[in-house]
């Protein structure tokens, strides 16, 4: 009972097919809702013409962005308090964006009705190349906004620029590098997709959707629609995995509610994974220069970065208010450095909106890269050993809780305890002697390490919001008379177990069965309000607010208890399960003897109402900062720039670990992600904008068989100002693998001379990194 | 375009005996998902890479094997006998081996990928009861999975096989 290895409660459904996705939802009358989409990324619309459409028999409706602007709809507001277009009104800004939506009596002939529509564009030039934005005489992306006259969107800066400058000036070592993290896509099985059904005599409206946070959906259709809050239901039903791809609020979702209020029926809007590829939620796209500063015998003095943040044609990002460029400036990594200082610049491009996603815990996976691509690129300068040079630089666990030259606030950490654990079990010295052995018969093996520091559990409310809603998650709990227990939760699990480790928390707490534990999760009228799961803050927060409400009702069966048993609260002692009477361990009252008690006729205290209930609202005084150390070995082919993973060794550090089978399938999922971008995954695009990566074909996704069997190691730190010691993890094999997979493949190639090359490294462009001749891999505008 | 014209399909799906109207053009998987309600095999992609629609198919006394149900019209299916992942477990709804497997050794985390996945475990095992962890990967290759990174989901499958067998031999150490 209580933490541990626990199976999974969710797995029962699942695993018979008895999900239920939103796909899966039916309802009476149910129409269908389909797009049709650029073909441009950046033309003028001259004309639409929906007449052929809207006869084909079955079509419902054919709702275009003139329709939308007749209610105040064709744009809305984004999470970054820019704008995004529904439907496009006035021109088209990235290709496959949305022009048009028929409602049919089924998707096949909602399908067939966008073939009908006959659309006139008028091409306009483009901007692809991010570095070419902000060019003079580039193209205006965003002529909708007044006065708008270039592709700028923000300059964000953070640290001591000033000292920063200074340590660089009089530091022996400087060295810089062009650092991409190209565009990406966390890609989740199942696509995005909503079910609208708004009915005409209550005025409820309620939406079923593939959302992360459903209590923000609503506030924000409250917003957009006009609709009244309460008279809003949002259901995010089972998940097939969001990686943050389903943060946002889509056209999709507001054209599936338009449809239904224009049509009087349910409408299902279900994507297929080209747009979801193509118009959903980006991850990256940083153009990165990092420069680092140190001591020729390897002490690091400074880092600096300038960023040029590629965020498409709309300004969507998901972070909190205050962070443009989300928690980037934890950059600093896990090291012990006198300054540092970044500058980051948004530009528009192109391309679809998005950037926060992909579990990157608000732009900590390039934080992540950027500073462990540093660390290697001075080393193969100062030709010291990457392993030795970090050793080096790490920060130490007397100097926590840590304070870093950009102000965040490290809560706990053992790193040199990680990098010797993770060494230990890759046997690293041993790897380096079997390295040199191999290069002598011209095979090329590569080592490489990635230690990374995470922020996550967004976050205190003083300082951080998301449009305006402070990042603080409520929760209740109530305990039935049979002492059986609901807990309702803001959080939604996408796959990452909720409705088993958020049960295991109150069994820790209270002494009931995890199996007598119903989490509710995911539905706006049954959960107290809170701001959803992204950023691996359902732990940190939702899983404080867990403890802390189960807590609370520990407090009221303490006084229920007390007159159960005619004592003073004072005389009783907690022993998972039940409260005893200090000294007389047989005077007891079990929590579900207890649960039946506060429902009954027995007289409580004065101002104590009975039931066995709680609720509460937790606002984390910080975030937590859980870290790993990760090393990868690789086996490259220069001749074919094939490279085989033949080991990963990841060794993470969450703190406490509340069910650490699911632990371990988490960092397993984030690990495959860093196989994936560091050797597979591209959304490149082409001078005329068009998306190189549209599908499945072209945007590859590691099988089974790119993927090694993942070695795990674990040391525990727990988080001091968590009511559990938890922290989150699941983003921390995504934020951490990326870097020891190219850091190994590019220690591969040393040999060659090779410093750097980006990902994504593929046979060809490690081939042609081998030739010495690396290229910029988002675009395929080559030389 | 949408079309009016219909044939006849009669299949048998998880052991019962559908027959209906389709066009033509209709997919199998959404067949399955929309006209027999069998939402347990769901759609992961537009090119038939990621094997999240896998059923197991075959003629109506033949053996069945695993095919991407997003890549079979549905008029194919006539006269075939279909088992998607809510005809695995048995008449008491006790979980089929796979089925057991993947959740004892937490081989699902989403549970999006799980119904094809458990499906393309099925028909690997029955050509290959005992395979390597190898052949078990290059067995799934066609199934892709976003959360668990595989590892889970090879020892399951490993882990399903050794119960196999074991149900295998049963009969015959039962007569010894």
């Amino acid at each position: 009972m209580g933490f541990g290895r626990m199976h999974r409660k969710e797995d029962a459904r699942f695993v018979r097919g008895k999900g239920n996705y939103v796909d899966d939802v039916q309802l009476p009358g149910m129409l269908h809702g389909s797009f049709l989409r650029s073909p441009y990324a950046h033309a003028k619309i001259v004309s639409i013409d929906t007449s052929a459409a809207e006869a084909l028999p079955g079509v419902k409706a054919v709702i275009t962005g003139a329709v939308l602007e007749t209610l105040n709809l064709a744009w809305m507001p984004t999470l970054s308090y820019d704008t995004q277009a529904v439907l496009a009104t006035d021109k088209v800004r990235f290709q496959n964006q949305e022009v048009a939506f028929v409602v049919a009596e089924n998707h096949y002939i909602a399908r067939d009705a966008l073939e009908l529509i006959e659309v006139e564009y008028e091409p306009l030039p483009v901007v692809a190349d991010a570095k070419q934005a902000l060019a003079p005489g580039a193209p205006v992306i965003r002529d909708d906004k007044e006065g708008k006259t270039d592709n700028h969107i923000f300059d964000w800066s953070a640290g001591d620029a000033e000292k920063t400058e200074r340590v660089f000036a009089e530091s022996e070592v400087v060295v810089a590098e062009d650092v991409l993290y190209p565009r990406v896509h966390p890609s989740p099985l199942e696509t995005c997709g909503a079910v609208a059904d708004f009915d005409k005599v209550t005025g409820k409206l309620t939406i079923y959707s593939t959302t992360q946070a459903p209590h923000a959906h609503r506030t924000v259709y409250a917003l957009v629609a006009g609709l009244p809050e309460h008279k809003i239901r949002v259901i995010s039903p089972d998940i097939g995995g969001g990686f943050g791809g389903k943060v946002g609020i889509y056209p999709g979702y507001v054209l599936a509610i338009v449809g239904s209020i224009v049509t009087g029926k349910p409408v299902k809007w279900m994507e297929d994974r080209n747009e979801h590829l193509t118009a959903t939620a980006f991850a990256r796209d940083y153009h990165m220069r990092g420069e680092i500063a140190a001591t020729k015998d390897g002490k690091i003095r400074a880092l600096r970065v300038k960023v040029l943040a590629d965020h498409g044609a709309f300004n969507g990002t998901a972070q909190p208010t205050k962070f443009p460029a989300g928690f980037f400036h934890i950059f600093t990594g896990s090291y012990d450095l006198e300054a540092a200082s970044c500058d980051v610049t948004g530009v528009y491009t192109n391309k679809a909106p998005g950037g926060v996603a992909y579990a990157c815990s608000f732009r900590i996976t390039e934080a992540a890269y950027l500073v462990e691509r540093m660390i290697d690129v001075l080393a193969y300068e100062l030709k010291m050993d990457p392993a030795e040079l970090r050793l080096k630089n790490l920060l130490k666990p007397e100097q926590f809780p840590y304070t870093t030259p950009t102000g965040w606030e490290y809560d706990s950490g053992d790193y040199p305890r990680a990098l010797k654990l993770a060494m230990d079990m890759v046997e690293y010295d041993k790897l380096r002697v079997e390295q040199a052995e191999k290069l002598s018969r011209g095979e090329y093996m590569g080592i490489g390490i990635s230690f990374f520091t995470e922020g996550v559990g967004a976050g205190p409310r003083k300082h951080m919001d998301i449009l305006g809603l402070g990042m603080a998650d409520g929760a209740e709990l109530r305990v039935h008379p049979t002492g059986k227990a609901v807990l309702r939760l803001s959080v939604q699990t996408q796959g990452q177990g909720h409705e088993t480790t958020f049960a295991q928390i109150v069994a820790e707490e209270l002494g009931i069965s995890p199996d007598d534990i119903d989490v509710v999760h995911g539905d706006t009228d049954q959960t107290p309000f809170g701001l959803g799961t992204y950023g691996s803050r359902s732990t940190p927060v939702s899983g404080a607010a867990t403890a802390i409400v189960a807590r609370k009702v520990r407090d009221r069966a303490r006084i229920v208890a007390s007159a159960m048993l005619e004592v003073s609260p004072d005389d009783l002692e907690w022993e998972k399960g039940k409260f005893f009477v200090k000294g007389d361990p047989d005077q007891a009252k079990t929590i579900q003897e207890i649960a039946m008690a506060a429902h009954s006729s027995l007289e409580l205290p004065e101002g104590v109402e009975g039931h066995l209930d709680a609720t509460t609202v937790y606002n984390p005084p910080n975030l937590t900062y859980p870290f790993g150390a990760y090393i990868c070995v690789v086996d490259v082919d220069p001749a074919t720039g094939q490279v085989k993973v033949r080991r990963f060794i990841a060794v993470d550090d969450c703190g406490v670990r509340i069910n650490p089978m699911i632990v371990e399938g988490q960092v397993h999922g984030g690990l495959a992600d860093g196989i994936g971008m560091a050797l597979m995954q591209l959304m490149a695009f082409d001078e005329d904008g068009n998306h190189l990566g549209a599908s499945l074909m072209d945007y590859l996704l590691p099988t089974s068989l790119e993927c090694p069997s993942w070695e795990l190691g674990e040391t525990v730190t727990p988080s001091p100002h968590h009511p559990i010691g938890a922290k989150g993890v699941g983003e921390s094999a995504t934020v951490g693998s990326p870097a020891a997979v190219v850091n190994a493949v590019l220690d591969a190639l040393k040999p060659f001379g090779v410093r750097h090359a980006d990902m994504p490294l593929t046979p060809s462009n490690v081939w042609r990194a081998a030739q010495g001749r690396p290229i910029r891999t988002d675009l395929a505008i080559t030389e | 375009m949408s079309s009016s014209h219909r044939v006849r399909v009669s299949a048998d799906v998880d052991g019962t005996r559908y027959v209906d109207d389709v066009e033509p053009r209709t997919l199998l998987v959404h067949h399955l998902r929309e006209q027999l309600g069998k939402v347990g095999t769901v759609v992961g992609c537009d090119t038939s890479n990621c094997g999240s629609c896998t059923v197991l198919m075959g003629s109506a006394d033949g053996a069945q094997h695993s095919v991407k149900s997003c890549s079979v019209l549905a008029v194919q299916a006539d006269g075939a006998s279909v088992t998607t992942v809510e005809g695995l477990a048995g008449p008491g709804g006790e979980l089929h081996a796979v089925q057991q497997a993947f959740h004892e050794l937490h081989a699902l985390q989403c549970g999006f990928c799980t119904p094809g996945m458990i499906m393309s475990a099925v028909d690997l095992l029955r050509d290959n009861p005992d395979p390597s962890d190898a052949e078990v990967r290059e067995g799934l290759s066609g199934n892709l999975c976003r959360c668990t990174g595989y590892q889970n989901i090879v020892r399951a499958v490993q882990s399903a096989a050794a119960a196999l067998r074991a149900q295998a031999e049963l009969p015959e150490e039962a007569t010894v």
